[in-house]
């Protein structure tokens, strides 16, 4: 049996799956019910400064991207960081931790951008007994207005400055938690190592409005007759997340840095995507939201299969492992020939796919043969975008076959080359090493 | 000896609050909650198998992405757009044999997209709508078309001039237009007065005059309207219905299954309508499936249909058999009617002959059934009554009318199309793309002569 155990930054959780910082973590009778449904850690409902409390919007603070069969796509929201006291708060971690001291508790905090501020709240959380510190400088509504969140996670600067001034006032493990809205992740990522986090955690959710009511012509969700761009979450982000988690786990700047990778993850094959990419730990927000605490049984047992039937002996075994396969666009062979492949057997006569390369790609699918509807590729056209293969409502119906070297691509004329040909190298690069 | 027979032919064999639900939409309409999931799983597929196999090309993958986008009232305009109809074919198609039957959806799943049922959704939600009226009339012609019936096909040929501007006379024998959508189909497949209501929606168009209880009965008729008029249509269906040919088929007691349905479609109370507490049906299509649904319907204590072949022979899609049997209608097959059998006047039984097939000829296989019955219901099929049609001078084939392509008949200005034309397969829907495809002939013939210097 693999094993589902995880260290993380020092962090040992019994199995990889956390509930992000978000109301799923809100208050200890949340999480406990968390714990007992079986997840490995929590990072607290983000904290905020002694005094009174932010104060949320009492209307709609949620709105949803929608699938026809109504399940949800992504997620939007203009919630704020917790609204209850600071000292509740503290209170109800310490009491859950030392209800479940096998479980990793970590705490989100976001205070002003002020020594001061960091150093009044750091000690109070750490003697909670906590296992972790999250800096949330991720939240994209409300509290950036006010200097904090995603204000300062958009200045790689400030991320260095907050970050140095916790691991002064604090010996407890300090994750940085990124901003997607940036224009390139590695940026605040290399600032978060350079002022010497223990780790990253991302994405926070992206900057979105869900849309305008047709009725009305006001945007959605809205408050007394305005709304707000909130933050996007859920499925729908989950390619952005990988992305960026991707970017820092092969950037020579923060190799090594360990990573929470955070972003539509509902099931273990989305935790798996992060994992093989780099993430040593993952954490869930909306589809806990969606579906209640449980879920978490099937993605353990859905991982530990899968561990199983590959002979991976642990998570750890797991990490990292596709992030070889990723590389920069000039490096992929420009030799290689795939074309589209129509199993008829399979086919059900749609004509998606003729349709779609018929009218946007490259005329390369039959309509007829012999005057009947017959779908079918035809190689001196096709170039092997995959586009049909996309379209098409039957798995597997269409796959690509790669042409073995030597084999002629009818559309070229020319037998496939079986050395590797890069842009770098291309002829037809004015750029090519050594032209 | 036994007590002398008596036919148990009677009505109110149901309580009277049980009519209404028996009679009322045996495919129920879909909610907008199911239809939009159903709609959603159209494939907008290219070329669609689905709109070739409608008679009429109703453009399914278009009007079912309209609905899927939330948008009925556009899907109701380009269902109509091909077919003014689309209401009632809605309702009365056999899907499971046209559209539904070659969609993509039923060779994946086995289950097609309920095309029907999301067609009626849209042009549903289109007639119960504040502005149900989405075509007006070209500028007028200054032509004047005479059309002969008003059924589906005389409806949809109407309509479709109308449109372009030309002035319509609709003649019907019958005191209410539509049809056997008034008179013929199956009361629960058009529950809630459907037929009147589209008629209502199609002569809203204007520039339709409705003349009932005309009936085309003499070659000089029709030689009036030929003068009278740029053209005429012919629409009149099969008023006829095929006999027996069988000894005892005058005895009480033995009816027409279309003049029986008939009666109950027009009945302003189902529970005066008499009926047997046993029915045979004879027949094997469309019409002896509704006599007997409908008979179990008003109470009737045991249906059984017989038909002379097997059920791969039935004109009744396997659908309908199928849904004869869940209402509880027997099924009876390779058996032909020899005599009925009758006391003091009325039927009390039939003799049947158990047949087997010579190649392609049936014949007797020597053994004979008696089966007793309080009703028999003749439903072996409607014929045209060629007679006056005849004496008018119009080619006849098989029994019906010859037409050409677009509905020419041998007659210069006279088109036909529906039931009353050779070579058709008697479904609403068909008549429907007679009616519009000859108007679009008229329309061009109508057209070109205007367009003459004379004018
Ligand atoms: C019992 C029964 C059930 C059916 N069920 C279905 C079904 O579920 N689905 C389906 O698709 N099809 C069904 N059909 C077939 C369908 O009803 C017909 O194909 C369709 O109605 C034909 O349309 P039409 O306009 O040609 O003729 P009709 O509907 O028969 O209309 C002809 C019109 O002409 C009038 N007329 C006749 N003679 C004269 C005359 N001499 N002068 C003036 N007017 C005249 C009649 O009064 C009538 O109004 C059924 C048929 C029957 C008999
Ligand atoms: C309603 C809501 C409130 C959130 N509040 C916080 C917060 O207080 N602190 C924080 O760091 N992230 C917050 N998040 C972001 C989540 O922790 C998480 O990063 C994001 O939702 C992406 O994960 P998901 O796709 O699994 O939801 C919130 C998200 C949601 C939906
Ligand atoms: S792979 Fe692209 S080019 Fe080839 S058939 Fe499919 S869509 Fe067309
Ligand atoms: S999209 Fe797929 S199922 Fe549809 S015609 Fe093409 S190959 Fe066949
Ligand atoms: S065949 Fe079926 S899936 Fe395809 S367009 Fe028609 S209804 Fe939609």
């Amino acid at each position: 049996m693999a094993r589902l155990d995880i260290d993380f930054c020092g962090i040992r959780s019994p199995n990889p799956f956390w509930l992000a910082s978000a109301p799923p973590t809100d208050k200890a009778y949340n999480v406990e019910r968390a714990f007992e449904a079986g997840w490995g850690g929590v990072v607290w409902k983000t904290l905020a400064e002694a005094g009174p409390p932010v104060v949320n919007v009492n209307g709609p603070r949620y709105g949803a991207l929608l699938a026809v069969d109504r399940s949800l796509i992504g997620f939007n929201n203009i919630e704020l960081i917790t609204d209850r006291e600071l000292e509740t708060n503290l209170a109800e971690i310490a009491a859950v931790k030392r209800r479940w001291p096998d479980r990793a508790v970590l705490v989100s905090v976001m205070v002003p951008c002020r020594e001061e501020s960091w150093k009044a709240i750091l000690p109070r959380v750490e003697d909670t007994g906590c296992d972790g510190l999250e800096l949330n400088f991720g939240c994209p509504h409300g509290m950036s207005e006010r200097g904090m969140g995603s204000a300062v996670g958009q200045v790689p600067e400030y991320i260095q400055m907050v970050t140095a001034w916790c691991k002064r006032y604090t010996r407890l493990p300090v994750i940085v938690k990124l901003t997607p809205n940036v224009t390139d992740i590695r940026f605040p990522a290399r600032a978060a190592k350079a002022g010497g986090a223990d780790a990253v955690s991302l994405i926070n959710t992206v900057n979105s409005i869900m849309g305008v009511d047709p009725d009305t012509l006001r945007m959605s969700p809205e408050v007394g007759g305005k709304g707000t761009h909130g933050g996007y979450c859920g499925p729908a982000v989950r390619p952005i997340a990988l992305h960026m988690v991707t970017e820092i786990a092969r950037d020579p700047e923060t190799a090594g840095l360990p990573i929470s990778g955070i972003g539509g993850i509902g099931s273990w094959r989305d935790a798996l995507e992060f994992i093989a990419l780099g993430a040593g730990s993952v954490q869930v927000c909306t589809a806990a939201m969606v579906f209640g605490f449980k879920i978490v049984q099937e993605m353990v047992s859905g991982l530990a299969a899968y561990l199983d039937a590959k002979g991976l002996a642990s998570v750890e075994a797991l990490r990292g492992r596709a992030l070889p396969s990723v590389t920069e666009w000039r490096y992929l062979d420009l030799n290689r020939v795939s074309k589209a492949v129509i199993h008829q057997d399979l086919c059900i006569q749609c004509g998606r796919c003729h349709i779609a390369c018929e009218d946007t790609a490259h005329q390369a699918i039959t309509a007829q043969r012999d005057g009947r509807r017959h779908f079918e590729v035809k190689e001196e056209e096709c170039v092997g975008c995959n586009l049909c293969v996309n379209v098409c409502p039957v798995p597997g119906c269409i796959t690509l076959r790669e042409l073995a070297p030597g084999e002629i691509d009818r559309r070229t004329g020319q037998a496939v080359s079986g050395t590797a040909l890069d842009w770098t190298q291309h002829p037809n690069n004015p750029l090519r090493s050594g032209a | 000896m036994s007590e002398p027979h008596r036919a148990d032919i009677r009505p109110g064999r149901l309580a009277p609050q049980t009519y209404a639900a028996h009679f009322a939409d045996h495919v129920a309409p879909l909610t907008e909650a199911q239809a939009l999931l159903e709609a959603n799983r159209c494939l907008y597929c290219f070329d669609a198998p689905c709109m070739q196999a409608c008679p009429t090309r109703i453009d399914v993958p278009s009007f079912i992405r309209r609905i899927a986008e939330g948008n009925a009232r556009g899907a109701a305009e380009s269902i109509l757009e091909s077919n003014p109809l689309g209401g009632s074919c809605a309702r009365d198609c056999p899907t499971e044999v046209l559209c539904e039957q070659v969609c993509v959806r039923h060779t994946q799943q086995g289950q097609p997209v309920a095309i029907g049922r999301l067609q009626r959704f849209a042009v549903d939600a289109l007639m119960a709508s504040a502005a149900p009226q989405i075509f007006t009339r070209a500028p007028a012609s200054g032509r004047r078309v005479a059309v002969v019936g008003a059924g589906p096909a005389g409806l949809a040929c109407a309509h479709a001039l109308a449109r372009a501007g030309h002035d319509v006379a609709l003649f019907d024998a019958k005191p209410k237009a539509g049809g056997l959508n008034e008179y013929g189909v199956a009361a629960y497949k058009v529950a809630g007065g459907f037929a009147q209501r589209e008629v209502e929606w199609l002569l809203a168009i204007g520039g339709i005059t409705l003349h009932s209880g005309w009936r085309l009965a003499s070659a000089a008729q029709l030689e009036a309207l030929r003068r009278e008029y740029d053209a005429v249509f012919l629409g009149v269906g099969l008023a006829s219905t095929q006999q027996l040919g069988v000894p005892g088929e005058a005895l009480e007691g033995v009816l027409d299954a279309v003049q029986f349905i008939g009666t109950l479609r027009q009945a302003e109370d189902l529970g005066t309508l008499p009926v047997g507490r046993r029915v045979l049906v004879i027949g094997g299509g469309m019409t002896a499936i509704d006599a007997g649904v409908q008979s179990k319907l008003l109470g009737a204590e045991s249906v059984t249909i017989v038909y002379r072949r097997g059920p791969q022979h039935m004109r009744a899609s396997r659908h309908e058999q199928e849904l004869a049997l869940t209402q509880g209608v027997g099924i009876l097959h390779w058996l032909a009617p020899v005599e009925v059998l009758g006391e003091g006047g009325s039927a009390r039984a039939v003799r049947f002959a158990r047949q087997r097939l010579e190649g392609e000829r049936l014949a007797p296989g020597g053994e004979e059934i008696v089966l007793e019955t309080d009703m028999i219901l003749k439903a072996i099929g409607q014929r045209l009554d060629g007679r006056v049609l005849a004496e008018c001078g119009l080619a006849l084939r098989d029994g019906r009318i010859a037409a050409d392509e677009a509905g020419r008949t041998s007659i210069a200005n006279v088109w036909a199309g529906g039931d009353c034309i050779a070579g058709g397969q008697d479904l609403t829907v068909e008549a429907v793309a007679h009616g519009l495809r000859a108007a679009r002939a008229i329309d061009r013939q109508l057209r070109g002569r205007r367009s003459r210097p004379e004018q």
